[in-house]
């Protein structure tokens, strides 16, 4: 086997370790979803009746952040609580397919509500097009490349739940302005070119970065 | 160490120049056509600026230095030029709703796209803060922050795009701050203002760097014999 399919079975295999341990517990997945779904009704009642579809979408990314977060913020729970991070940090793997790993598994999960949580703002709200769509594909790999890595610091501070949110926001701005501009912008493209680089720029840094992070 | 004993020369220097931009910038400079008195904030404000994304900068190198080589040293002076940052990001706020609004009439506008990335970056160094008071210390806490300081330089440039990107759906219409161009004198005493400044950051950073490892070795003999 090359390097790089042993490099992607490694990932492949955390991955499924994330997906298979939440179709267990299913301890963050329902949360996600109904989240999600609350916070869209939520937004009903806090636009005022008239107001145009670009605030709606302004809140469809809030909602999008904010889910996320609520998913990120478990994303190192099991490890932390088995104490298997450790473990992880020995086994005969690249430290950056932990990371890698943790990102797709917390990726399927943000996918999973917005497939929820799309249709159903385009069936409370707005109609939502194809470029939107792409960004929010886009803000997300996104906002868990950035998210997982920061999730892994904050998982090692003593605040975890308070610290996540206060370092993956202004992160996070940009993903917004990028993934904003897509819906409601007639010059999507442009912004679709951002979110891409923002994605190859911040996936570079922490796939280099991770395992500065996780060893002790 | 031999580099410590400059200290004070240096600092005195600092305020000499310091003193000069002063002048300069109150007396010497002629006065903007465009914007009158409240022009001459430019001179702080600009040089503050650019101190500041100096210093995160700088702040950055170091901790991809301390990433690189390792060194408890890079971990304090990483961590010593994101507070000098801080501060003179904070300043640049301050100065800059100011001078919006001595000429915009408003505190604060969402059209300055330098302000607003000055804003992002405020919250990002802040949670640097916030991040490094909540883990504990050790190797594992230098690398974690040294690692933060490194998304803040990818972030700025980023953010960058990211804000003038948005003022076009945000606010099609931005202020715009053309006026004539600055003359030989405004532009020397723009120069010295930001040589002060910059000495001044640098001053800063040094003292700061001696307090916070003194209380570092404090808080290590405290340890020890408790």
């Amino acid at each position: 086997m090359s390097a790089l399919t042993l490099y992607a079975s490694d990932v492949v295999a955390l991955a499924r370790k994330d997906l298979r341990l939440e179709l267990r517990a299913r301890d963050t997945l329902p949360a996600m979803l109904l989240f999600v779904l609350s916070t869209l009704v939520v937004f009903h009642f806090a636009l005022p009746t008239g107001t145009a579809d670009d605030a709606a979408y302004g809140l469809l990314w809030i909602a999008l952040i904010f889910t996320a977060l609520l998913g990120l913020a478990r994303a190192w729970a099991p490890e932390r609580e088995g104490g298997a991070l450790d473990g992880l940090v020995l086994a005969p793997c690249d430290r950056s397919a932990i990371w890698l790993g943790k990102t797709l598994a917390v990726l399927v999960f943000l996918t999973a509500a917005e497939l929820v949580a799309l249709p159903a703002f385009a069936l409370f709200f707005a109609p939502v097009d194809l470029v939107a769509v792409a960004g929010v594909v886009l803000a997300s790999i996104g906002i868990c490349a950035v998210g997982s890595l920061l999730a892994a610091m904050a998982a090692a501070s003593r605040g975890r739940e308070v610290i996540l949110p206060l370092l993956f926001l202004p992160l996070a701005i940009p993903l917004i302005v990028g993934g904003v501009g897509a819906g409601i912008s007639p010059e999507g493209a442009t912004y679709l070119t951002f979110l891409g680089l923002y994605d190859l720029v911040f996936a570079i840094l922490a796939w280099a970065t991770f395992e500065y992070v996780i060893t002790e | 160490m031999s580099s410590r004993n400059n200290l004070p020369l240096l600092a005195f220097a600092t305020t000499a120049v310091l003193g000069i931009a002063v002048v300069l910038a109150l007396l010497v400079a002629p006065e903007d056509v465009d914007q009158g008195v409240s022009q001459r904030i430019f001179y702080f404000h600009v040089p503050i600026a650019l101190t500041a994304y100096l210093c995160f900068g700088l702040g950055a190198w170091k901790a991809l230095r301390l990433l690189w080589v390792g060194g408890e040293r890079r971990d304090f002076e990483s961590y010593t030029w994101i507070h000098q940052g801080t501060i003179f990001g904070a300043l640049t706020l301050i100065t800059g709703s100011i001078w919006a609004k001595a000429s915009w009439g408003v505190w604060w506008s969402w059209g300055s796209n330098q302000l607003v990335l000055f804003l992002v970056l405020f919250l990002f160094y802040c949670a640097y803060f916030m991040l490094r008071f909540s883990v504990d210390e050790g190797a594992r806490r230098e690398r974690i922050c040294a690692v933060y300081a490194l998304f803040g330089v990818a972030l700025i440039p980023v953010s960058f795009f990211a804000i003038r990107l948005a003022s076009d759906f945000i606010h099609p219409t931005v202020f715009t701050r053309e006026g004539p161009q600055m003359t030989g004198t405004m532009f020397g005493s723009f120069l010295v203002c930001w040589v002060g400044i910059t000495l001044l950051a640098y001053v800063m950073y040094r003292i700061e760097l001696v307090g916070k490892r003194t209380d570092a070795n404090l808080r290590e003999l405290r340890e020890a014999l408790s």
